[in-house]
């Protein structure tokens, strides 16, 4: 078994260094050289239309009207990127959640749990190529935004979403919009490891099935191994299952499978909170390599992490609301907001 | 901190005790009833087949294929007809339900939303709440009649009206305990696939069926021990004439239908074909026995593997 796997290894170790498991995807838009105006093929292949009826548009809903017309300060900088979508001056949170080169972007966005509110009119970007840190008391809504920005909401009966969220200008929310096209753009870490019932090979290597990037998978496989900082610790074991692995590892493992197909971003929900500070430390490493060339967001609990890695950082707080979204460095040694300060220094949350 | 010393003496609360105790034979009482019931079939069964077996020898009974039991000067006992009666029920039924059940508790489980499931599975069950005899009319008074239009040769009474209402008797089994070791799959795994990008067919397919895979299969292994052990409905449906045949539209006798037939009748209690019934018995016995030993190996050698 472990002849196999070395010679597996022998083959590719050579390349590891500088290959990107990136070749054979003709699809992928804006990885490189990054233009966040070209529209990412998300659309459902059938429908050629632009459809416009949305998921419960309200007043303010078509997003270049509110461009055109809303006075707001920040128009400005919108058009010197050419792109971006204007942020309507209800729900905008302190700080300054518009940015030059925003992947995403949230416009009103409100989810709803049956009858409960869980957000409110969330108005933010997610700049390319950054960390993006999401923080805030327990309940506050932040897994509930990252599953709204690869419409994993869709897969919970009672969610839904209004208001608009784009991805490179398309919203997301529109009905030619395939979401199994959209998760494979945006990948995404679960706050709990969750690898599958199958080898740590078979792990990374599922998603490149799936979505059909069938050669080179054990090249790939072993790239997203190394990137996840995991292969060391298990090139002997590969066609071990992947349960076998120690809490720390398995998050790992998952981080590397969200990888090993090379989306565009990376969604994380507190993919640190069950491990140990070395294990943390790692993750936390992997993710400052990622933003080189991933545009990664990540939930997190920990004050510290959120301030060491991430370049934004969002504040949700009770309610379900945004209360504040700029640089980490602005947020965590001077707010604007009384409650992000009392938050951020411990006083409650 | 109290300094007083604590009484944990055994007898330090004499009514509790004896509850415990009381509570402990009740419990062990019913449980031990089971055990003595089956034990006492087995050793019936064994008894009755030892009187049989003393006129008839193994190997006339396992290997012959003519059963004539009542044949009056030269009177022969080979069970293979009816083995083969009883596994061309099994078989059909079994083709039917597994298919169908398999797909519906996939639907119920992976595609329906919770208001269709909250109809469909009661449904389902009350399916298998049906008493087996309506089955059986059901069979003899709607199902042959169909098979009589399609292929004139069928009989009034028929192999394939038999396997075909048993496995609408059985998809109820299959569905529904399959339905639960698939809704037992934990979501963060389908999320995970999801995450990936993966549609909702191969989530179910390539997520969701290899981690119930013990489940379902036992299921299988329950809907088909199932089909051995029916009666009434194959009796009325499929006839009462043992023989071996490839015709499904020809009449046969299962073994069940057998022990129907001999044990309703005028066998004398002592004679011949009234003990044939306990070998027939004790075959089934095993048959059932050994499913019910292959779904427990099943169960354990494909033990589901998630969190
Ligand atoms: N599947 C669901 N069904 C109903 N309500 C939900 C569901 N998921 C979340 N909620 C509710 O939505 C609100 C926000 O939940 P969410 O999980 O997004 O919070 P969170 O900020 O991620 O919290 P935590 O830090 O504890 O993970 C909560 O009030 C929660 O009860
Ligand atoms: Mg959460």
């Amino acid at each position: 078994m472990s002849d196999q796997t070395d010679g597996r290894l022998a083959g590719v170790r050579s390349a590891l260094l500088s290959i990107r498991p990136n070749a054979n995807d003709g699809s992928l838009t804006g990885t490189s050289g990054s233009s966040n105006t070209e529209p990412p093929e998300i659309a459902a292949a059938s429908s050629e239309s632009e459809s416009v009826s949305r998921q419960g548009s309200g007043a303010d809903s078509s997003a270049s009207a509110a461009a055109s017309t809303q006075p707001d300060a920040e128009t400005t900088t919108t058009s010197e990127s050419g792109s971006g979508l204007a942020m309507p001056a209800g729900d905008k949170p302190l700080g300054s959640p518009r940015v030059d080169n925003a992947v995403i972007e949230a416009r009103d966005l409100d989810v709803f749990y049956g009858d409960t509110q869980a957000l409110h009119g969330i108005n933010m970007d997610i700049p390319e190529k950054e960390v993006t840190a999401l923080i805030g008391p327990s309940g506050c809504g932040k897994s509930t935004f990252l599953r709204s920005i690869n419409r994993m909401n869709d897969l919970i009966d009672v969610a839904r979403v209004e208001g608009d969220l784009h991805f490179h200008g398309k919203n997301v929310y529109e009905d030619d919009v395939d979401p199994v096209a959209l998760r494979r753009k945006i990948g995404m870490v679960f706050q709990k490891p969750n690898p599958f019932p199958k080898s740590i090979f078979d792990n990374v290597a599922y998603g490149l099935r799936v979505q059909g990037k069938d050669d080179n998978v054990e090249e790939n496989v072993l790239t997203a191994l190394e990137r996840a900082a995991l292969l060391d610790e298990v090139e002997d074991q590969l066609d071990e299952s992947g349960l076998d692995l120690s809490g720390g590892q398995q998050q790992r493992l998952c981080i590397a499978r969200a990888i090993a197909t090379d989306p565009e971003v990376i969604l994380m929900d507190e993919p640190a909170s069950a491990l140990d500070p070395v294990a943390t430390s790692k993750i936390e490493d992997l993710v400052e390599e990622l933003a080189q060339e991933y545009t990664v967001a990540i939930v997190t609990h920990n004050m510290q992490q959120a301030a060491r890695i991430s370049d934004k950082t969002a504040v949700f707080l009770t309610g379900g609301h945004l209360v504040e979204f700029d640089d980490t460095s602005k947020i965590f040694e001077n707010p604007e907001s009384d409650r992000v300060e009392d938050y951020i220094t411990g006083k409650f949350g | 901190m109290s300094t007083e010393p604590i009484d944990l003496s055994r007898n330090g609360n004499d009514v509790g005790t004896i509850g415990d105790r009381l509570a402990r034979y009740i419990f062990f009482g019913c449980a031990a009833v089971t055990i003595a019931t089956t034990l006492a079939i087995v050793l019936v069964l064994v008894n009755g087949a030892t009187d049989f077996f003393s006129t008839v020898s193994l190997t006339e009974f396992f290997t012959g294929t003519d059963w004539s039991p009542r044949a009056a000067d030269n009177p022969s006992f080979g069970v293979l007809p009816l083995v083969w009666g009883t596994l061309m029920i099994t078989v059909g039924s079994a083709l039917i339900a597994i298919p169908i059940g398999t797909l519906t508790a996939i639907y119920l489980s992976e595609y329906a939303s919770s208001r269709v499931r909250r109809v469909v599975k009661p449904t389902l069950e009350i399916l298998a709440g049906i008493p087996t005899i309506v089955y059986g009319f059901f069979a003899l008074s709607f199902i042959t009649p169909i098979l009589q239009q399609i292929y004139p040769g069928t009989g009034t009474f028929n192999a394939a009206a038999g396997a075909i209402v048993v496995g609408v008797m059985i998809i109820p089994m299959v569905s529904s305990i399959s339905e639960d070791a698939m809704s037992s799959v934990p979501d963060s795994l389908r999320n995970a696939a999801y995450g990936l990008g993966a549609t909702k067919f191969e989530v179910s397919t390539q997520v969701v069926l290899p981690a119930s895979l013990s489940g379902i299969l036992a299921a299988y292994v329950l809907a088909i021990s199932r089909a051995i052990g029916e009666t009434m409905a194959v009796t009325l449906a499929a006839g009462a004439l043992a023989q071996v045949t490839m015709n499904p539209f020809a009449e046969i006798q299962t073994m069940t239908a057998y022990m129907v037939e001999i044990g309703t009748g005028d066998a004398s209690v002592g004679s011949i074909g009234y003990q044939s019934l306990f070998a027939i018995g004790l075959t089934l016995f095993a048959m059932t026995f050994l499913m019910n030993v292959l779904s427990m190996w099943i169960r354990s050698r494909y033990r589901e593997e998630y969190q």
